[in-house]
């Protein structure tokens, strides 16, 4: 079985966020695999012994995204692709995968829902349509039941939905979908040997750009009061 | 410019969300233009006609609605429907299944898509949209220039202006569409107020020590009419379920009031809550992280402090 995670390189979850000349300020900040995408990653590395399957991963970033495509590797994929392009768009991101995944064929591609630098939460459905095969986000489990019989959980408001389906199709994970792994000494060592491949992105028209970026405002300072006043505030929504 | 707004029903009513929506198209297509709101899972005309109250002209159902929420599905329906209908803008609130949607009917219409929308387009420069990027910490100015565009909104980005006009219901009878995933089984819990859906909520920590001391938060919560949340470490140990739990790797959330009780206000925490309207924090460390962003606070200890509150309430 080949499974594709696709994922994000983004900003550590406790960056403080500026910006310089209309770009997010990189000065001092740390990044990280997505949270969410890491989720994805850690499943299909379950599904390595489980089911005997083979892990690519895949990033649309500049050169500056292969430590975290190393990290990835670590961390139990079998592969890394780097598609070189600055991943400006979803859309744009969703072709460079899809074409990807048109020519490799996988019977499974995982993905966080979404990435929490732009929060498009797009990449996953847009992927679906454009191979044609079942997109589900957010993806809480996914357990085999067959040989390419699935049965996944995907949240909903209040609650949860228990579908069922055949491979191939794309999901966007979160958790509980597998505890996230760090990375062992070993898988640091065989990481070094694993294949990093370079390919260059298509082109897309009709891109869309995030100008203007902007802080939201702070909050005035905190008010202290007592129940009483709590309750009268309260009474007032 | 023509609206198709993707609406839902819940107890016998628009869900906020959707007439927040159906107000947005309204904004978008201007005193004169059309917004048509669509209802995929229901038909029930008195209930629908009510989306006239937030500004549509024309409430579009399905002979033999779609139940089952299929991703797959919705998206095909949508898109036929705007095509036929002529759509210009699809709005969505955002909801699970939207999310998951949108990109799909993006790609079908040819359309450009943007997700995590806060406010109305700017119609001067071109078709811009302020959408909220980096989960809750800055915003971005995106501007589309395909002719359909495909927007999910957030919630609780306009005051909603709610009159007494009725709307035209229209039964439609589309083939049914078949799909190739199975729905199971839903589970929900029943009766309680959706978070993402709540006006107001009630979210505990850590600090409440265990499963067992929920009893006071669910008492306030249904005293003032809100929702209950938790944070991650809280849903992590089973002490609640998966989908109260609220921040960076949960559900983000806009409510008019966040009332945050032993929870210490780690960023990734904030990052689902940041946006409510008015933050209250009950903790018992006056250096909790919390309190920097807090409208209203107050030190000391939950199991004093919320029992007394739900005797005041
Ligand atoms: C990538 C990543 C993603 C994450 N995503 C999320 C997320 O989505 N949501 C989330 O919540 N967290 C998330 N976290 C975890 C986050 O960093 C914090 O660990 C978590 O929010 C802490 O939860 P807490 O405030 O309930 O617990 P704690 O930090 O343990 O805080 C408990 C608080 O309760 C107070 N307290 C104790 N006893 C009492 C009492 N009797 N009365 C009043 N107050 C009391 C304490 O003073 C303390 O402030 C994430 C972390 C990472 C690394």
């Amino acid at each position: 079985m080949k499974i594709l995670v696709c994922i994000s390189h983004v900003p550590d979850t406790t960056t403080k966020i500026k910006f310089v000349n209309d770009k997010l300020d990189t000065n001092g900040v740390q990044f990280i695999i997505g949270p969410y995408d890491d989720y994805a990653l850690s499943k299909a590395v379950d599904l390595k012994s489980e089911k005997n399957a083979t892990v690519t991963v895949l990033n649309v970033g500049k050169p500056e995204t292969e430590p975290t495509l190393r990290k990835a590797l670590a961390i139990g994929a079998d592969e890394a692709i780097r598609i070189d392009a600055d991943p400006i768009d979803a859309y744009f991101v969703a072709v460079q995968i899809a074409e990807f995944a048109k020519q490799n064929q996988y019977d499974l591609i995982l993905m966080g829902r979404e990435s929490v630098d732009f929060n498009g939460g797009l990449v996953h459905g847009f992927v679906g349509e454009m191979l044609g095969i079942p997109s589900l986000s957010p993806c809480m489990s996914l357990e085999f039941v067959g040989e390419r019989t699935v049965r996944a959980t995907r949240e909903i408001e209040g609650g949860k939905e228990t579908l069922e389906l055949e491979l191939p199709f794309v999901a966007g994970c979160q958790e509980p979908i597998a505890e996230w792994k760090i990375p062992n000494m070993r898988g640091i060592m065989t990481a070094k040997n694993k294949p990093l491949k370079v390919i260059s992105a298509i082109s897309v028209e009709n891109v869309l750009v995030h100008r203007n970026f902007s802080l939201v405002p702070e909050r005035s300072a905190c008010k202290m009061i007592s129940v009483e006043e709590l309750a009268e505030l309260i009474k007032k929504f | 410019m023509k609206s198709l707004v993707i609406i839902e029903t819940e107890n016998q009513q628009i869900k906020t969300s959707s007439a927040e929506a159906i107000f947005y198209g309204r904004q978008v297509s201007g005193t004169s233009g059309e917004v048509i709101a669509l209802c995929l899972h229901s038909n029930d005309s008195s209930v629908l006609e009510t989306c006239g109250n937030f500004g549509a002209n024309k409430v579009l159902a399905l002979a033999s609605p779609h139940k089952e929420g299929d991703i797959m599905i919705t998206a095909e329906y949508v898109s036929q429907i705007a095509r036929d209908f002529a759509a210009e803008v699809i709005i969505l609130p955002r909801t699970s299944l939207n999310d998951a949607v949108a990109p799909r009917i993006a790609v079908k219409l040819q359309a450009q898509v943007v997700s995590n929308v806060v406010g109305l387009p700017d119609f001067y420069n071109g078709f811009t949209v302020k959408r909220s990027i980096y989960t809750g910490k800055a915003f971005a100015e995106v501007t589309l220039t395909s002719p359909k565009k495909v927007l999910t909104i957030k919630k609780n980005i306009l005051s909603v202006e709610k009159s007494n006009q009725k709307a035209l219901v229209e039964i439609l009878s589309i083939p049914a569409i078949g799909s190739k995933v199975k729905l199971l089984e839903r589970q929900k819990s029943e009766g309680k107020i959706l978070l993402p859906e709540a006006d107001k909520v009630v979210s505990g920590g850590r600090g409440l020590k265990g499963p067992e001391n929920w009893g006071m938060i669910e008492t306030l919560a249904q005293k003032i009419g809100a929702a209950t949340a938790c944070s991650k470490p809280v849903s992590d140990a089973n002490w609640r379920p998966h989908h109260e739990h609220v921040g960076q790797t949960g559900i983000k959330i806009s409510p008019n009031l966040y009332i945050a009780i032993g929870i210490s206000g780690a960023i990734q925490h904030l990052a689902g809550v940041s946006s409510s309207k008015t933050i209250v924090v009950i903790n018992k460390d006056p250096e909790a992280p919390f309190f920097k962003v807090a409208d209203y606070g107050i030190v000391g200890d939950a199991f004093e402090i919320v029992p007394k509150l739900n005797s005041l309430l």
